[in-house]
């Protein structure tokens, strides 16, 4: 009785223990080769007892890990409380480019922070320049797009008569959203607030671009150490600070999740009506001040591609399939190539990322307890400095017969342990919500347990898989901070060459490095709007 | 319960297919002939440009094919060698600059090798390296430039010495580089350091700071975000002593007088290295690769295509660098050895006196 209980709420528990064993070794495999091995050895090789008593002891370390937790805990009530309304006017709403407006905000999350800091930098006023409401102004514009899927997924999946009740009973549109919406919506803004905290907290990119040099992140300062120090014990000892942090707070949500979580029957997302009246105005508002955020810094990407001394030309644009700027004046990058070793890349990462993200999905909602540590698992090299990883690889994988150094498939695969975690979530999602029945209808017909999950669950997994396919395309594509520090990075991926563009002297460069960030940009918008299509039409089917 | 696989199981599956993987790895073998040349990340890397062409001749003549391998900023790639010092992942490495030099030195990075034509490189630069342990290669200048057309407008003469920058004429205008996380940041503080002494250098930062002046965290941003160069509204900024011919050479459409000028007695000089990486396979290709790169058919590449100057004096320079380039004659330096006992300590006290 107990057994067919729990298989009804997890459809996968039937499976035959070869093969949840067999799917869960390849992301196990992977997570302990590519991540745990080379952490540990940079630990063995750079961490001295003396190395964590000058850590601690330094006031500088706590500075920064107060100064790493408030601007993160600020970062992310931010982007709540100016989410709330877009995700609004999203989940409740069609209108025109609504769905371009979801792809352009998701982008911009997973475009690389160096670039649209620069732009942010642009745009923003000289006297905000620098100061902390820039950081926070940046941070906000970046994760805006967590906030907007992960409450949206599940404020459009709320009962509509619950407001309609509540308005029958007198209630003003503030006060229904702050007894009924709100409380319901808790669980899913926690959990967004949680993905904010993890990505402010290890801020990088923003915090080099646009903090002053004297506010540094944890992340920051495991950087500076490891490369400019070459104080790898330092540097080893910020990283355990940091996900000791992070680790902290992920206990805490879940235990938030688990009080806070309220039962309700959630309806399939119905077809959104278009807003009348004074709702008109309030969508136009809340879509108008959003795309403002975050269309601002991508259009000076362009607007910067342009410039030309005091005037605008497209003298960059032309130039990027040619090398030669004169006669026997050479750019020293090689954007098109750039642009196809990207596109290479992409592709393997994205490969990778979804063999192990996909049989991870179907290890963890088979394993119960052991899926969540899998799941943990696969998030860990979200937290962990990338310095720390690049590093780690470097020295372990330097000897026959695991000397990989040199191997094309090491970037490719630092891309994939950042996409993976991604994958896994957007996909677990959808296979939380497959009915069981269909799977336990076909074994009353006579069908194997794994007979049936093939031409049950598996189908239902295309659509999820695909559109994680995408994401994970999208991140690798915009990928900068483990692909730096891996070896051989001397294969620029296009944001290594913007990177290398912005650091020369002469405005063609600059210009150029603008105009390869406008093409990364509109190749990742491009990229997400294929997915949300794919996306809607699977929750349609 | 029973038929969920435990963690064990999954983890020993994986460490048998992690062995597995590795078995299948070990069949591949490294090339003979071909060395492996790490650079930082502004060393030119497209396939048929300038440099490659140059690297190209050395195979000719040699028959060892050169792979360019970028490793991040001079620090990232310091630190990366000295992880891996006696077993590298190239042969030789350019671009280790005097700030770092002993750091590479102390940490085993580099095989002493005494390179054909060094006699011919001025005592200047090798003085740095008494034991050979790597080679000059080039050298540049981190020196303050100014926006003649803005101070003009100012009605202002530029600066011309460090401690001009601490006037009231200059309140607001002057952008350097946080020299924690910058080279010429740092270039400019060791700068400060040797000019006004171990006692009196914290005291001109506080005055600089007292006179408004503006720390950023790199040299793209002080450069181009606040420079008035380039669009900002600060005349003064901490940047090169070729950076006024680069933006004469490298501007579309051609530019064809400078728009910016040099405080030469602010010039810190920044010499950069190259050298055989300890425990390489190939040490004789190696150390035909350091003769070539002084040589002159290399050195000629080195300005227009690593925005720094050749140290092989056979090399004439381009008509732009005669004409803007400022090269000063006697440039501010700091002992190599002196640098790297202190680095730490003095960017911990600039920290203290200019952002706290």
């Amino acid at each position: 009785m107990d057994r067919a209980l729990e298989r009804r709420r997890a459809p996968l528990n039937g499976l035959p223990r070869w093969f949840v064993a067999a799917v869960a070794v390849p992301p196990a495999a992977f997570l302990l080769l590519f991540y745990v091995w080379p952490f540990v050895t940079l630990l063995a090789r750079g961490l001295g007892g003396a190395d964590v008593a000058a850590t601690l002891s330094r006031s500088d370390t706590w500075r920064i890990l107060w100064f790493t937790t408030w601007q993160a805990t600020a970062s992310t009530a931010l982007t709540i409380v100016i989410g709330l309304a877009p995700t609004w006017a999203v989940s409740r709403f069609d209108f025109a480019f609504r769905r371009v407006f979801v792809s352009t905000l998701t982008a911009v999350f997973v475009l690389p922070t160096v670039v649209v800091g620069a732009a942010f930098l642009a745009v923003l006023p000289d006297a905000l320049d620098r100061s902390i409401w820039a950081i926070l102004g940046a941070h906000v514009a970046f994760n805006l797009a967590v906030v907007v899927r992960t409450v949206g997924s599940a404020w459009e999946r709320l009962p509509s008569d619950l407001d309609h009740a509540a308005a029958a009973l007198g209630a003003g549109p503030f006060t229904t959203f702050r007894l009924i919406t709100l409380p319901l919506l808790r669980s899913s803004i926690s959990a967004s607030a949680a993905i904010v905290f993890l990505f402010t907290f290890t801020s990088f990119g923003v915090i080099r671009v646009l903090g002053t040099a004297g506010r540094p992140t944890i992340e920051v300062e495991v950087w500076r150490r490891a490369t400019q120090l070459g104080d790898i014990g330092g540097a080893a000892t910020l990283t355990i600070l940091q996900l000791l942090a992070l680790g902290g707070l992920v206990a805490w949500t879940t235990v938030q999740q688990r009080r806070h979580a309220i039962a309700i029957r959630g309806e399939a997302p119905r077809r959104r009506p278009r807003p009348v009246g004074r709702q008109i105005a309030h969508v136009t508002g809340a879509v108008g001040v959003t795309t403002l955020i975050v269309a601002a810094p991508l259009l000076a990407l362009v607007e910067r591609s342009l410039r030309s001394g005091d005037g605008y030309s497209l003298a960059a644009w032309r130039s990027l399939g040619n090398n030669e700027i004169r006669p026997g004046l050479r750019l020293g990058v090689d954007p098109l190539g750039a642009l196809q070793r990207s596109a290479t890349t992409a592709v393997w990462a994205t490969l990778f990322a979804m063999v192990i993200g996909a049989t991870a999905v179907v290890a963890i909602s088979a394993l119960g307890r052991t899926g969540k540590v899998l799941d943990a698992g696969l998030m860990l090299p979200l937290g962990t400095s990338a310095i720390t990883i690049g590093f780690g690889m470097l020295i372990t994988f330097d000897t026959p017969p695991v000397d990989w150094r040199a191997e094309w498939w090491l970037v490719p695969i630092g891309h994939a342990l950042v996409a993976t975690p991604f994958v896994v979530r957007s996909a677990l999602s959808v296979v939380r919500t497959i009915p069981a029945d269909r799977a336990a209808a076909a074994a009353t017909l006579g069908a194997s347990p794994v007979r049936a999950w093939a031409n049950t669950t598996l189908p239902a997994l295309r659509r999820p898989f695909a559109a994680a396919a995408g994401l994970a395309a999208a991140i690798s594509l915009g990928e900068f901070g483990a692909t730096s520090f891996l070896t051989r990075s001397g294969s620029d991926t296009l944001p290594i060459a913007i990177e290398r563009l912005l650091g020369r002297t002469g405005r063609l460069f600059q210009a150029q490095a603008f105009a390869l960030s406008t093409i990364l940009a509109v190749a990742t918008i491009g990229i997400v709007l294929l997915v949300d299509r794919g996306g809607d039409r699977a929750r349609r089917s | 319960m029973k038929r969920l696989p435990s963690i064990t199981t999954a983890v020993t599956t994986a460490v048998a297919v992690a062995v597995a993987l590795v078995a299948v790895s070990a069949c591949s073998g490294d090339e003979p002939d071909t060395i492996t040349l790490l650079a930082y990340e502004s060393f030119p890397s497209e396939p048929d440009g300038p440099i490659a062409l140059a690297l190209d001749e050395f195979t000719e003549q040699t028959g060892i094919e050169v792979e360019v391998v970028i490793s991040g900023d001079t620090g990232t790639m310091l630190s990366k060698a000295a992880l891996t010092a006696g077993n590298p992942e190239a042969d030789v490495m350019w671009g280790v600059d005097n700030t770092f030099l002993s750091r590479a030195i102390s940490t085993g990075v580099f095989e002493p090798y005494e390179a054909v034509e060094l006699d011919a490189i001025p005592a200047e630069f090798t003085s740095l390296v008494p034991n050979a342990e790597a080679t000059p290669v080039d050298f540049g200048d981190v020196c303050v430039n100014y926006d003649i057309s803005a101070l003009v407008n100012d009605d202002v003469e530029p600066p011309t010495t460090l401690a001009d920058l601490t006037l009231p004429q200059f309140a607001g205008k002057l952008v350097v580089e946080n020299p924690a996380t910058s080279s010429p940041g740092l270039a400019f503080l060791l700068a400060t350091i040797a000019q006004f002494g171990e006692e009196g250098w914290e005291q001109y930062w506080q005055q600089l700071r007292a006179n408004d002046v503006e720390v950023v965290s790199g040299w793209s941003d002080a450069y181009y975000s606040e420079f008035s160069g380039s669009g900002g509204d600060r005349p003064l900024v901490v940047s090169y002593g070729s950076s006024p011919p680069f933006e004469v050479i490298y501007a579309e459409p051609p530019l064809t007088e400078a728009a910016s000028g040099v405080v030469e007695s602010s010039c810190y000089r920044q010499v950069e290295f190259a050298g055989i990486l300890s425990g390489t396979d190939a040490p004789d290709g190696a150390r035909a690769l350091i003769d070539f790169l002084v040589s002159e058919r290399f050195q000629r590449e080195v300005a227009l295509n690593l925005f720094v100057f050749p140290v092989n004096p056979a090399v004439e320079l381009d008509q732009a660098f005669v004409d803007f380039a400022t090269i000063p004659d006697s440039p501010i330096t700091i002992d190599p050895i002196l640098i790297d006992a202190n680095r730490t300590e003095w960017i911990e006290r600039w920290n203290a006196a200019v952002l706290r």
